[in-house]
This record gives C-alpha cells, sequence and structure tokens, in this order.
C-alpha cells in the first residue's frame, strides 16, 4: 500500500472509533446542543416581539426577529460542540492508548485526524437538527439562490474546521478533560457577543470594534447575507482569513503539542 | 546498515541516556538481548525501568546511546522498529468507552488486516484470555485483570515478535500473576523476544533468561539469576536444637559453625548443592551431633537486590523527604 493509502486507511479507523464514542455516548453531543436550541427558543419566543421591534426593519411581530436570529445560532452551535472534540481529545491523552498508538507503525496523523473529520461531522449533524428547529418555528431562507447555498454550506464547513482545529489544540493542552472543557468555554461565549442576538450599531460604542472583528461577527455576517439578501460587504473576506488562519494556527498548535515526547 | 553484532540480538543498547531536567535518569546503560529469550529489567520504583521501555519502544527519544530494536536503528527508522515490537505498558492502554471486541478489531483495522482475518485473530485472542464472555461489554466494567489481560490480547493483534511489558503483574492478584507468567512462557515458547521490567525478584527468577538489576540509572549487576545469586554470600544450613545440652555439645564439635545462643541453632556455611549437604551430613553423623530440624538456606534475588541496591529501601525514603 502506499503511503497516502495508508495514511488514509489508518485516519478511517481512528474515525470510526470517534464516530463510535459519539454513538456510544450522544449525551454528551445533546448536552452541547442544549444552549444553542435553548437559546433559540428564549429570543423567539421569550424576547422576540421586543427583540423584533428592536432590529432596522423589523415589525412588531416576532418573525423578522427569527430571521435575523438563525443564522447566529447556527453559528454558536458549531462553536458549541466543537467543545465535545477539545474534551475527547484531552480524555484520550490523558489514557494509555495513545501511547499504544503512537509505539505502533500507524500513521502519525491519524490520531488527530480521526478526531477532527469526527468533530466536524458531529457539527454538521447538529446544524441538520438545530436547523430542522429552527424551520419549524418558523425560520426561512428569502430566495437564496442555489449558488448561495452552496457558498453557505462551504462558509459553515470551513468555519467548523477552524474552530475544530482551535478546539483540538485546546484539548491537546489541557491537563485533563475538565480544564479541557473550560478552556474551549470561549467557543460558545463569543457569539453572545457578536452580532448574533443584536445589529453591531446596538451594542455600546466602546465594545464594537471588540464585536465588530471577533471571528463570529463576519462568519455570521456572511451567512445571513447568503441565505436573507443582506448586505455582506467587506464580511465575506474577513470571515475567509479569519477561518484560514485559525486553522492554520489551530494545526500547527495541536501537532506540535502532539509530536512532542510524551511525560 | 546495522552491525553484526545487533543484527543477531534481538534488543542492542549501548551507551543509552536519558536527562530530565538535572535529573539523569538513565545514565549510559548497556543491554544485549538475544532474539527468542526473556530480558528482565529489575529494580525499585524511579530506577528508570519505564524509562528504558519507553525509549526502547520508539515513545520517547534517548538523548544518547546507540540503540537498536529487531535490527533497526531506532533513531533513523522508528516505523520499522515500530512495525516489529508490542508494548504493554504500564497503565492500562485499553479504550475503555468501547467493547472489548471493539478494542480487539480497532488493533486489526491499525495492523492493516483484512476484515476475516481480523475477527477470526480478535476471537482466538479473546478465546485465549478467557475474555468471551466479556466481549461484548464495555471495557469500563472489566475488572483490572481482564484489562490486563485484554491489554496483552491487543499486544499480540499483530503478532510482534519482539515484546515489551512494563511491570505487567503489577496490581494484580496472584492468581492473576501466575496466569500472567504461563502467558510469558508461552509467548517465549513461540520463540517471541520478550523485554520485562519488575519489581518482582520473583517475576525476573521464574522468567527471565538475563537479569538486569538496574539502580539509579546505572545497570548494577548482569547476568542469570544463578550468576546474581553467586554475587551475594549468605547461603548456608541452618541446624536448630531443643536441647540445650545437645547444643552446647554441637557447638564444640563444630567450631566453624556461627552460633546463635538464644535459638539454640548453628550456621554453617553452604552453597546448597547436593554433593556439599551430604558431605555436611556425614560429617555431622561422624561428629555425633544430631540436631531436631535442618534447613537450607539459598540466597536468593531478594539477597542480590537490596545488596546491590543498596539496603532495604531505607536510602531511598531519605531522599524522598530530602526532595
Amino acid at each position: 500500500m502506499s503511503a497516502l493509502s495508508l495514511a488514509v486507511r489508518d485516519s478511517n479507523t481512528m474515525l470510526r472509533r470517534n464516530l463510535l464514542h459519539v454513538r456510544r455516548y450522544p449525551s454528551m453531543t445533546l448536552n452541547l446542543l442544549l444552549t444553542p436550541i435553548m437559546l433559540l427558543l428564549l429570543f423567539v419566543y421569550v424576547f422576540g416581539d421586543v427583540m423584533s421591534a428592536g432590529i432596522e426593519g423589523g415589525g412588531a411581530d416576532r418573525s423578522d426577529y427569527i430571521a435575523y436570529l438563525v443564522p447566529g445560532l447556527l453559528m454558536m452551535t458549531v462553536g458549541s460542540t466543537v467543545i465535545g472534540a477539545a474534551i475527547s481529545v484531552s480524555m484520550d491523552m490523558t489514557e494509555g492508548l495513545i501511547a499504544r498508538f503512537r509505539t505502533m507503525a500507524v500513521y502519525r496523523g491519524s490520531v488527530l485526524v480521526g478526531h477532527v473529520v469526527g468533530s466536524v461531522l458531529q457539527v454538521l449533524a447538529s446544524l441538520v437538527l438545530v436547523g430542522a428547529i429552527a424551520v419549524a418555528i418558523g425560520f426561512r431562507s428569502t430566495d437564496a439562490t442555489a449558488l448561495e447555498w452552496l457558498a453557505a454550506f462551504g462558509l459553515v464547513a470551513l468555519f467548523t474546521l477552524a474552530l475544530t482545529w482551535i478546539a483540538v489544540g485546546m484539548g491537546m493542552a489541557s491537563p485533563n478533560p475538565e480544564a479541557a472543557g473550560n478552556m474551549a468555554t470561549p467557543l460558545i461565549l463569543l457569539p453572545l457577543i457578536s452580532s448574533a442576538f443584536v445589529p453591531i450599531d446596538a451594542i455600546p460604542g466602546w465594545f464594537q470594534p471588540i464585536a465588530e472583528y471577533q471571528p463570529f461577527t463576519p462568519a455570521i455576517e456572511t451567512l445571513r447575507g447568503l441565505l436573507l439578501g443582506t448586505e455582506i460587504g467587506n464580511n465575506g473576506w474577513f470571515a475567509i482569513a479569519w477561518c484560514v488562519g485559525l486553522t492554520a494556527l489551530g494545526y500547527r498548535w495541536s501537532t506540535a503539542l502532539f509530536n512532542r515526547d510524551p511525560k | 546498515m546495522t552491525t553484526t553484532t545487533s543484527r543477531s540480538l534481538a534488543i542492542a543498547a549501548k551507551g543509552l541516556r536519558k536527562v530530565y531536567g538535572d535529573k539523569t535518569v538513565l545514565d549510559g546503560i548497556d543491554l544485549a538481548v538475544p532474539a527468542g529469550t526473556v530480558f528482565s529489567l529489575l529494580g525499585p520504583n524511579g530506577a528508570g525501568k519505564t524509562t528504558a521501555v519507553k525509549i526502547l519502544s520508539t515513545l520517547i527519544t534517548a538523548d544518547a546511546g546507540e540503540l537498536h530494536v529487531g535490527g533497526h536503528d531506532l533513531a533513523d527508522d522508528p516505523q520499522a522498529v515500530r512495525a516489529v515490537i508490542g508494548v504493554t505498558g504500564q497503565f492500562s492502554a485499553v479504550d475503555g468507552l468501547i467493547t472489548g471486541e471493539e478494542n480487539m478489531l480497532l488493533m486489526a483495522d491499525l495492523h492493516h488486516l483484512s476484515r476475516s482475518e481480523g475477527r477470526r485473530t480478535s476471537a482466538e485472542l479473546l478465546e485465549r484470555f478467557d475474555l468471551v464472555e466479556a466481549a461484548k461489554k464495555p471495557v469500563s466494567t472489566y475488572s483490572g485483570g481482564m484489562k490486563r489481560r485484554l491489554d496483552i490480547a491487543m499486544t499480540l493483534v499483530g503478532n510482534p515478535r519482539i515484546i515489551f511489558l512494563d511491570e505487567p503483574t503489577t496490581g494484580l492478584d496472584p492468581r492473576s500473576r501466575h496466569n500472567m507468567w504461563q502467558i510469558i512462557r508461552e509467548l517465549v515458547a513461540d520463540g517471541v523476544t520478550v523485554f520485562l521490567t519488575t519489581q518482582y525478584l520473583e517475576e525476573a527468577d521464574e522468567l527471565a533468561d538475563r537479569i538486569a538489576v538496574l539502580n539509579d540509572g546505572k545497570i548494577a549487576a548482569q547476568g542469570t539469576a544463578g550468576e546474581l545469586k553467586r554475587l551475594v554470600p549468605g547461603g548456608h544450613v541452618r541446624l536448630r536444637f531443643t536441647d540445650p545440652a545437645a547444643y552446647q555439645s554441637a557447638t564444640v564439635s563444630l567450631r566453624e559453625a556461627t552460633r546463635d545462643d538464644e535459638a539454640l541453632a548453628l550456621q554453617i556455611p553452604s552453597d546448597g548443592s547436593q554433593r556439599e549437604l551430604r558431605s555436611i551430613l556425614d560429617w555431622l553423623d561422624s561428629a555425633g551431633v544430631e540436631a531436631d530440624e535442618l534447613t537450607v538456606h539459598t540466597p536468593d534475588l531478594d539477597d542480590v537486590f537490596f545488596a546491590l541496591t543498596g539496603g532495604a529501601g531505607v536510602p531511598d525514603q531519605s531522599k524522598e523527604t530530602v526532595r
């Protein structure tokens, strides 16, 4: 077998192991999904009318706010689900099994690739679930073309990959799974201070630069533009730059930690 | 290419060195393990046994030393070394979230066995290690002994020719320990080379062809169990008397013997061989001495261990408190 096909085969084996964990213990994934789903229902059914009146062009009826909120919550779902990757990587690293893998003639990168691909698939499944709830409570995309849907899908996939690599790095850097969960908490907090819930100009002025340039806001604004036809502007480029940057950073960080001599 | 000497050896190390910060864990040790034999690295906790295994099994890198495993240079071609070795570390290397059978099939996949071959190997090993009943249960529900057995079974999936076992029986009950010994003997019967670390002298004595005593990062002594035992004095025949008068008359006849007046016992130096015992008995008969109890004491590895590693762990304790 060639080196490439060996790498693919070993990575696939590791991926199947991770998916088996998710299938056996779905409670962790569902727990992580609870926050975005709760916030979606809370902001739509409890605060929806007020929020709707507050956004630009919004009427007294909450349907405008549903449209505004859903792209943000889809991105929040990404941030929330990848925390699982940080925890499971850390769990792996604290056990003897990884030491066994390291002494076997398997493709070195397969452990991390298995985690990353597994996490990306897990996020996509979560997005389908949250998306289905959003549609059920009245979210509709306004005349997005097939190309725009494709671009939206690509953006979400790229964003997921970026956050997953960062989460894997966090898992590698943490001494235990609890610490990994704590370290990855910003991934679910950042959407709260982005344009996910309220537009940037409704945020106090001194805070606007932080909210505007952090990774979530450009990604959310781009997704909003693709699905609802709002103005994208520079956000598309910012979003792609963030995705590429975070992916490169997370990849370098994770592999450097993995290739270090274990204790 | 490897040298001629290291080719006939399964494991060869020259000047193996590892330093953590200012602590020298392995201070230039030499090891030579011929293929198909059991080699035991014996030493107290913290002597560097686990570090040696981690280096020789490619888990961590050495700071210095010419190291060959299975004829491959550890520094140049670790992946070739990995293809011929199997490792069971000190801490169980099993996936607790999935079943025993799934763990086995995971190993089969990583060894690139075909689906049917993987299933067959997995079934055979589960049977051999008495895990058939537990095969479908999550490993997190296994007992310590079962986890150890699964651990070894997983190590054997790729049919490795050189196996590293780092304290394989630590924490096992006596029955599980004897089962593990049996497993190791079967491996050797199949021609596998076993590199074993242990802190149990009895274990090294039972299993190993050659033993190296590691102390404070250095090899204190190396040889067969018999050779090591000959390094320390201590073999003797002990005669015990119940009647003080008989004891007194014996001390007069046997002037060379060491006296133990409290216990009414005499010790005569002896290597414990049949020939020497017979001559002692003849001598006792001719001297008219009749002991109530005669016992033969041969030096065991405990004597060797304590002689070589500096007493019964007392210096170690003082070191602990200084730290």
